[in-house]
């Protein structure tokens, strides 16, 4: 109910202006919206954002009365005598010189405060999480614990998160709104985010910085889980890639895999090291492929891998035009990944 | 004497009046390109999955648009009012350098289309598509338009492009300042100088100092990209956040270039509508100039993301909110100026006070985003597109109307008509509340910038089917005010010298003005002369001969110079840079040769 309120508080100028839009705006759930927190960082970023919010809405108020009360007192009526030509008033323009700067004063230093906050370095004991922007998608590197994946992170709720980021080619901004706003992504920089997750979930995100043909379909996904489901994720990566067993189509898939032009830019542990594209270890253990914006299910995967560029404009991935059995054959193996 | 006709008149004309219609015209056609870009992008985002246009198109839509915009409508819209307005409200023949205006306008018309060929010349490149338009955004971010990311001629023709208006800019900054410093009448101090003269002079100084920033920051893309060169590449030790910065000195600035000369318009408008002077002339001047200043030391806060520091944050966040104390003063004295006056409600005024109103609301939001913790969530969001064009549209497009209803009779001596004037008045205000105001929600509810698609599950189609549906209802009201245009050409009422009672010198002399402007120059003792002394500056027929400049081809003889260079680069033919330096050299010989007087 609070947040309802607080999300209607801010339609109001809305309601002021079309009241039509507000509704509007109000309805539906928002899975990547900026006004409902589930973070430390988010709440920050939030709870500042509410009380400058407050302050815009009073001047808007005030100003906008003032104009809208002149335009309607002072309209012309005929016959009336040309008006006094007042040419200025001295402390009139101090006052409304100074007035904002109170205002600015009543923002200026909560701003600052929460810049400081939220930019402190990582506290000792925090989950390092590597995140490297590619066009487009994302790679995660957990360096202490000896996990690669790719678009869907997963971190465990209640812990201090310190993502270390930086950029594989051009510039990217990685952005969950809900979690842990955003930062640019770099090339040659290691930007930082620090937060911790309050509230269990999937998470959606994508990337906001302007990064070339598939900017658009550059998302990501956060799962925040309960340690015990963290922990037993984190064993799931950790284990070698599923091992297809002989004579199944998945055995056939693996085989094709491993002498197609798949190897060139994969990584599946054991049986090839490309470095292009994302680590398809563990594939089937994701919910989305291709920068989180299919779902990873057989019929978007054989679309996927026969025909990635339609799919996604400007794919690295070429159109692999495999045959039906083999690419059939492929995508089950993949499939298989768990 | 009897002004010269027929086409050759105009290609070779230096009357500032002309090219002022020149730029008129050819900008107001840019504009209206950059609306149908504007329709294009909104109909692929009415629905969520769009399919009207391919990604590619979409990118080289969104950054056609705002660079069409921004530098080949909004700008040129603003000189073409310098150019027909400064020198009659300060009382001169001409500006000071009538050719350089000229060559101005022909780098300026040249440089437009030679980034719009873009469009049509794939094939000369074998891209595979009609369209190698650029693609990088307006804001167009090193390194993805390094030669390694963005591989066609998309780039090349932007930043060679920009590299050409850039020096129409710069020329005409000098002569706006040269201008307005040397030409005034005798009486004319600085102080009564009208405030539509004073943001000309004060945006003229930003284009001179701003201009070569960019210049310098396009110099290097262009070395990195034909000459191999790293300024922006991390494999050469270069940054890429270098380009940021400097595209941001030059980006801030502009941005202050772009509303100056509106709120100087709005500035002549009420006074003259509520008949009144304006509340505080000094204050107003004295806070454009300020706001000048103080836009040089802000650009940082365009990069809160981009990880500075919390040192450099906090100071750029702090100089950002100071910017908004001389902006509400100005928002101030001109409620004060309404405040007590006799109010009629004309379009031009309409107009004004529409910029006041949507200016408000694009400086709060701006104020928000001047907070860089709250910027992270609304920085590449909708929420900020929001705001540029609450500022850009609500604000300098607005003005610009107000100016073109307020000096359309002085232009053409024809009023244009009030009905049309009301109704696309009405129908741009609603339809860009429709268009603009959901989309602060459509960026806080999560959508990034510069997508050419989006997910239903977003939660966010429906405001986009809003947003789109205001566009069109924008459009709708350009139509009306095309109508107005071609309707007033024969139906117009005829304006007389001073259909509004305005205050200051351009009202003075006929409407449309001799090719003179005033029979005698007059003098002036006051900063509303068509008010105090009306009998001192009023006009008698010329009492004899009165010299003005003659036409000249070569301005656009050395400025045609410009874009074959670029030419000659984008192409790879080395012969055609001899043929390119050859053009403009002569060009430029024989117009500082070419006789004075005829």
């Amino acid at each position: 109910m609070h947040r309802h309120y607080r999300l209607i508080q801010r339609c109001l100028p809305g309601l002021l202006l079309l009241g039509l839009l507000a509704v509007g705006a109000c309805a539906g759930p928002f899975p990547q919206t900026t006004l409902h927190p589930k973070s430390d960082l988010g709440f920050a970023i939030d709870h500042l954002f509410t009380g400058i919010f407050a302050w815009a809405t009073a001047v808007f108020v005030v100003v906008e009365g003032l104009l809208v009360y002149a335009l309607i007192r002072f309209r012309a009526k005929p016959g009336a005598p040309v008006p006094h030509p007042t040419h200025g008033h001295t402390a009139l323009e101090i006052t409304w010189t100074l007035a904002p700067v109170l205002i600015l004063v009543m923002v200026a230093v909560p701003t600052i405060r929460t810049i400081f906050a939220t930019q402190a370095p990582a506290p000792a004991g925090s989950l390092k999480v590597e995140v490297i922007g590619h066009q487009w998608w994302w790679e995660y590197r957990y360096p202490d614990l000896g996990v690669v994946t790719a678009n869907e992170l997963h971190i465990p709720v209640g812990k201090t998160i310190a993502l270390d980021m930086t950029s594989n080619d051009v510039i990217h901004s990685f952005w969950i709104p809900a979690i842990a706003a955003k930062r640019d992504v770099v090339p040659g920089h290691v930007n930082h985010i620090v937060f911790k997750a309050d509230t269990l979930g999937e998470y959606m995100g994508q990337c906001a910085e302007f990064c070339g043909d598939s900017h658009a379909n550059m998302r990501l996904r956060a799962f925040v889980e309960t340690d015990s489901a963290f922990n037993a994720w984190v064993a799931n990566q950790k284990q070698p890639p599923v091992d297809p067993k002989p004579n199944t189509i998945q055995a056939t898939g693996k085989d094709d895999f491993a002498h197609g032009a798949c190897i060139a830019c994969h990584t599946i542990q054991g049986v090839s090291a490309g470095m292009i594209g994302p680590n398809l270890t563990h594939l089937a253990s994701r919910t989305t492929i291709a920068g989180a914006t299919f779902p990873d299910d057989s019929i978007d995967l054989i679309q996927w891998v026969n025909h990635a560029p339609s799919r996604k404009p400007g794919a690295v991935m070429m159109d692999m035009n495999l045959p039906q059995a083999n690419l059939q054959a492929i995508v089950a193996y993949l499939m298989s990944l768990k | 004497m009897t002004e010269p006709t027929g086409l050759k008149s105009w290609i070779t004309t230096v009357d500032h009046k002309r090219i002022g219609k020149l730029y008129f015209w050819t900008a107001f056609c840019f504009f209206l390109v950059g609306g149908i870009e504007a329709l294009l992008i909104r109909s692929q985002l009415a629905q969520p999955n769009g399919h009207i246009v391919d990604a590619r198109t979409y990118n080289e839509l969104f950054t056609m648009h705002g660079t069409t915009m921004i530098f080949l409508a909004l700008m040129p819209l603003s000189v073409a009012f310098f150019n027909f307005i400064v020198p009659l409200q300060i009382g001169a023949r001409d500006v000071a350098f009538p050719r350089l205006n000229a060559f101005s306008y022909w780098v300026f018309l040249l440089g437009g289309i030679f980034m719009n060929l873009s469009w049509f010349v794939g094939p000369l490149f074998h891209a595979g598509r009609m369209s190698v338009a650029p693609n990088g955004g307006w804001f167009g971010y090193a390194n993805l338009t390094e030669r390694q990311y963005s591989i066609g001629p998309n780039i090349d023709f932007w930043l060679l492009g920009l590299q050409i208006l850039g020096v129409s800019s710069l020329a005409g900054g000098f002569n706006f300042v040269i201008t307005i410093l040397n030409l005034r009448a005798p009486g004319m101090k600085m102080m009564r100088l009208p405030v539509f003269t004073w943001m000309t002079l004060v945006t003229s100084f930003l284009l001179i100092t701003a201009f070569p920033v960019i210049t310098v920051a396009l110099a290097f893309l262009m070395f990195d990209r034909f000459f191999g060169t790293h300024f922006y590449e991390l494999s050469g030790g270069g940054d890429p956040v270098l380009w940021q910065h400097l595209f941001w000195i030059f980006g801030h600035p502009e941005v202050y270039i772009l509303i100056l000369p509106a709120m100087g318009a709005v500035s002549e408008i009420l006074p003259t509508f509520s008949r009144k002077p304006l509340f505080g002339y000094t204050v107003v001047v004295y806070s454009g100039i300020l706001i000048a200043f103080m836009g040089w030391g802000v650009w940082s806060h365009h990069m809160f993301s981009v990880g500075l520091g919390p040192i450099a944050d906090a100071v750029f966040s702090s100089t950002t909110m100071l910017i908004a104390i001389p902006t509400g003063v100005k928002i101030f004295n001109w409620i004060a100026t309404l405040w007590g006056g006799q109010i009629r409600f004309d379009t031009p005024l309409l107009f004004a006070v529409g910029f006041i109103a949507m200016f408000i609301i694009g400086g709060l939001s701006g104020v928000t985003h001047a907070s860089p913790p709250a910027d992270l969530q609304q920085t590449d969001t909708y929420y900020v597109v929001a705001h540029i064009h609450y500022v850009l549209f609500g604000g300098t497009v607005f003005g610009l109307f107000a100016g073109m209803y307020y000096w359309w009779p002085k232009m053409t001596g024809r009023l244009l008509s009030e009905t049309l004037g009301k109704t696309h008045f009405w129908l741009m205000l609603i339809g860009m509340n429709l268009a603009f105001f959901p989309m602060h929600f459509i960026g806080l509810l999560g959508m990034p910038r510069r997508v050419y698609t989006y997910s239903p599950d977003l939660g966010v189609s429906d405001l986009n089917l809003v947003s789109t549906i205001g566009a069109f209802l924008i459009a709708v009201s350009m139509l009306i005010f095309i109508w107005n245009i071609i309707r007033t050409r024969t139906k117009g009422k005829i304006a007389g010298d001073n259909p509004w009672q305005g205050a200051t010198l351009e009202w003075a002399t006929s409407s449309p003005p001799a090719v003179y402007n005033f029979a005698q120059i007059p003098t002036v003792h006051s900063r509303l002369p068509l008010w105090n002394e009306p009998e001192s500056v009023a006009q008698r027929a010329p009492s004899g001969h009165i010299h003005v400049p003659d036409g000249s081809w070569w301005p656009l003889v050395a400025a045609s110079g410009l874009p074959l260079l670029a030419t000659s680069l984008i192409s790879g033919q080395l012969w055609l840079a001899f043929v390119a330096a050859a053009v403009l050299l002569v060009g430029i010989f024989k117009w500082g040769f070419e006789p004075f007087e005829v």
